[in-house]
């Protein structure tokens, strides 16, 4: 059993885009502030902090998710993918980051993080989505720069590129 | 804002669980998902001194079909059971009720037992298991026990589940005349609390159960006399009036019972115009 006292610091260590990383956080601190205090990992954004904008959105265990609905300690021992694994070591964007920039589908870009991420998962599943589909993924994230229809763009555009 | 300081506990096995809620009773929440609780923690509406986390532990994983229920483990997460091949088949209502269950993101975390726990009158999952006639199995030291949807959610965020007690397990009735099913429901955007959420099952050409959200502070099903039109906008009528319904950010509640009138026989020709 898995115990951390209030106020007190515990180890936490999960693989954190695929290399094992290791930090310390409180029991209450949210998955969003420890990998962006903790681990220094500034990609995954805070936003409302209740699970409606969506921008922290991260993959844990494979799996699109609300980094600020998820406790570090609840983290320890999963796999947690960011932003950050997205681009190559050579700075070079992938097929939907792309796809993002061609339709000019981000402005401030506060929000651009979590939907790749939750895109990332959610076209592994579904990699030939209707625009309805999209929609509806794109349904738990709020943009206020866009207007949207650049981001369905892109992620339609991203789809079909990561297809081929 | 981030929540107030707690004691974090990831039990290793289901006696350890309940052996903490009964030290803590209260004072201890269970965290399957977190997609309710976390929220309410950060926003500092719950202030629990021990976090019970039980998320993705493999004592509570099962989906199973056993004597008549669709039984659905403590950590199934809502698109894990989305995704059940089976679904469709075995449970149509739930088929139809859980792509309004919060979003993509929220569904790959957010738990089918802990949607039932937090109780919430306008989500869809007590508003299936309602309309089903389903059950929920406690657990706690002392044992276990099954209480009845309609025993359990007793109101707004409230249930009949005592302090040291855990749901283990939630049941949702698949008998043959459950599977002429409709949900439909009206929120400001999808993924939103809805403003009203109806389920309705056929259980023959003229009689359907009809499970309404969102009005009352909980989830309220009943059978309706579907054998003509007026008879069900009589029906209708008289629920609205004695539902009553309240006032929020969203919507009044003569929004709300008028949503009723409008929109329930639409769900009701839906489930009978469905195929057996």
């Amino acid at each position: 059993m898995r115990r951390v006292a209030k106020d007190t610091k515990a180890r936490v260590t999960l693989t954190l885009n695929g290399k094992k990383t290791t930090g310390e956080a409180e029991s209450r601190t949210l998955l969003t502030d420890f990998l962006r205090h903790e681990i220094g990992m500034t990609g995954t954004h805070v936003g409302c902090e209740h699970g409606v904008c969506g921008c922290c959105t991260v993959l844990i265990d494979g799996v699109a998710a609300r980094a600020c609905l998820t406790l570090a300690q609840a983290a320890d021992g999963r796999s947690v993918e960011t932003v950050e694994s997205l681009t190559g070591l050579d700075g070079k964007l992938n097929p939907l980051q792309e796809a993002l920039r061609d339709h000019h589908a981000l402005q401030c870009g506060f929000c651009t993080p979590g939907i790749l991420m939750s895109f990332t998962d959610f076209l592994k599943r579904v990699p030939d989505p209707t625009v309805e589909q999209v929609k509806d993924v794109l349904g738990g994230h709020i943009c206020r720069c866009t207007g949207y229809q650049g981001l369905i763009d892109a992620m339609m555009d991203g789809a079909k590129r990561l297809r081929s | 804002m981030k929540p107030r300081a707690f004691d974090y506990v990831r039990p290793d096995t289901v006696a350890e669980a309940v052996d903490i809620l009964a030290e803590y009773g209260d004072d201890a929440r269970i965290m399957a998902g977190g997609q309710s609780l976390m929220a309410i923690l950060n926003l500092r509406m719950a202030e629990p001194k021990v976090i019970v986390d039980i998320g993705g532990h493999t004592a509570f994983k099962g989906i199973k079909v056993a004597n008549g229920f669709l039984e659905v483990g403590a950590s199934v997460t809502q698109n894990e059971l989305m995704n059940w091949p089976d679904l469709a088949k075995t449970s149509p209502l739930l088929a139809k009720a859980l792509p309004w269950v919060g979003h993509f993101q929220t569904r790959n975390r957010g738990t089918v037992c802990g949607s039932l726990s937090h109780a919430d009158p306008s989500s869809e999952i007590p508003l299936s298991l309602a309309t089903l006639g389903g059950e929920v199995v406690l657990r706690s030291k002392r044992g276990e026990r099954v209480v009845a949807a309609e025993e359990f959610q007793t109101g707004m965020l409230s249930t009949s589940r005592e302090p040291d007690e855990m749901m283990v397990a939630a049941r949702f009735p698949i008998a043959a005349n459950l599977k002429r099913a409709a949900f439909r429901e009206v929120a400001r955007r999808h993924g939103d609390f809805a403003i009203l959420a109806l389920a309705a099952v056929a259980e023959t050409d003229t009689s359907v159960r009809l499970g309404i959200g969102g009005l009352a502070d909980r989830p309220v099903a009943t059978r309706i006399d579907a054998s003509s039109k007026s008879a069900i906008a009589d029906a209708l009528g008289t629920l609205a009036w004695e539902l009553e319904g309240s006032d929020d950010i969203h919507a009044t509640a003569r929004y709300r019972r008028d949503l009723l009138r409008r929109m329930g026989p639409i769900v009701i020709e839906e489930a009978i115009s469905c195929a057996a």
